[in-house]
């Protein structure tokens, strides 16, 4: 206390600042203290950072490579997508291809089923006119055949034009004779809207032959009016006629000769049957 | 096992026309079909029996498409069945008095079997609804 009071006011200033001093320092240290605790803390973080940032960029790296696996399917898929497409066209094609193949077919049965339904010349050639109006189009022609004896083409069935207008053809002559000399269809070379006819002119020219032997002709003069041009289908249709045709009109003839021979015969047996008893 | 398909009367005097078309319209699951050679022997078999659709041609012996036609759709039993010309006849005015005189469709020959059968079908489906 004395000594309290003794102190000089200087010597109590050196006191207080001391005093001061020491807070300050204790505030320092502290201050240190805290200093290193938060920069221990900051390492702490910037390694937890890093792990994380380590750990996000695996992440990252993983979902972008399951991206590219993702994208890579979705390629492969619209790839197959696409293949499916074209299959898909390629079959619808392909199904109209076979639809149209089977109308032609059945059309060709037909044809050809009619043809051989009969052993009446007239009726086969009604048929050859009917298959030719009906599924070629045509609608002037005629059916030549060949007489042997004369080596002429006479026109025996016809649409559209009478058979009397119609000129008889020498083999070899002509369009229509050299059809018949030669065994090959004619067809002119521009036949769209063509609506006059010339006996001589045809638009096609088929030969009616049983293997190799011509025993007439279809000679087709126009088509309707709605018919501009022919068409793979009646290409065939002429293939079909020139030979089953030719086979149908071949063999009916041969009956009707052979009908008539046998009247022939069967009335001379019926006379020789007859004469005995007259005689009695 | 039967199925109850269209029953179709094809009236057109060429044999092998009528096979042609009896030939394409037997794809149509469960068709039936009664063939008629002109309008006179047509007439017979539509007082007999009843048909969904009805295949007409024009020029026919006896009694031709046209006439065939008109008495059909004058009769209430028929005035709304299909009727579908298949003809030779290509000119517009020929289509125009087809049509006017109640053919529902025109087809000019050399038919298209595909085409028949969707026109064949497009009325029939027509008629259902």
């Amino acid at each position: 206390m004395s000594n309290e009071r003794e102190m000089s006011p200087l010597a109590r200033k050196a006191e207080e600042f001391l005093h001061i001093f020491r807070k300050g320092e204790e505030f320092t240290q502290e201050l240190l203290k805290e200093n290193e605790r938060l920069r221990y803390r900051l390492v702490q973080l910037d390694e937890e950072q890093r792990a994380g940032r380590q750990e996000e960029d695996l992440q990252i790296q993983t979902l972008r490579e399951r991206v590219g696996l993702l994208e890579e399917e979705k390629e492969r898929l619209l790839q197959r997508h696409r293949e499916v497409e074209e299959e898909n066209k390629l079959f619808a094609s392909r199904y109209l291809e076979v639809e149209e193949e089977n109308n032609k077919l059945a059309n060709l049965y037909v044809a050809s089923y009619q043809l051989h339904s009969t052993l009446d010349i007239n009726e086969v050639l009604r048929t050859v006119l009917e298959i030719i109006i009906n599924l070629v189009g045509a609608e002037r022609f005629a059916i030549y055949l060949l007489d042997e004896k004369t080596n002429d083409l006479a026109p025996v069935a016809t649409e559209g034009v009478e058979a009397g207008d119609l000129p008889t053809v020498r083999v070899g002559e002509g369009i229509l004779g050299d059809v018949a000399r030669s065994g090959e269809s004619c067809y002119a070379p521009e036949p769209q809207g063509v609506r006059t006819l010339d006996p001589q002119q045809p638009l096609v020219c088929i030969p009616l032959k049983i293997k190799e032997h011509v025993i007439g002709v279809i000679a087709v003069y126009t088509l309707f009016e709605q018919k501009q041009r022919f068409t793979n289908v009646d290409e065939e249709i002429f293939s079909m006629l020139a030979g089953h045709a030719a086979t149908a009109i071949f063999a009916s003839r041969l009956y009707g000769q052979s009908e008539r021979k046998l009247m022939t015969i069967q009335g001379f047996l019926d006379l020789l049957k007859q004469q005995p008893e007259e005689r009695a | 096992m039967t199925t109850n398909g269209p029953t179709f009367l094809i009236v057109e005097d060429s044999p092998t026309m009528r096979q042609l078309i009896a030939f394409a319209l037997r794809r149509i699951r469960g068709a039936k079909i009664v063939e008629a050679s002109d309008g006179v022997d047509a007439l017979r078999k539509l007082s007999g029996q009843r048909f969904d659709l009805l295949l007409v041609d024009i020029n026919m012996p006896i009694m031709d498409g046209l006439k065939l036609l008109s008495l059909v759709r004058s009769d209430p039993q028929y005035r709304q069945t299909p009727i579908v010309i298949v003809t030779t006849e290509g000119a517009e005015e020929d289509r125009k008095k087809g049509m006017t005189l109640g053919a529902n469709a025109y087809l000019t020959k050399p038919i298209q079997t595909a085409e028949l059968l969707k026109v064949v079908q497009d009325l029939l489906s027509q008629k259902t609804t």
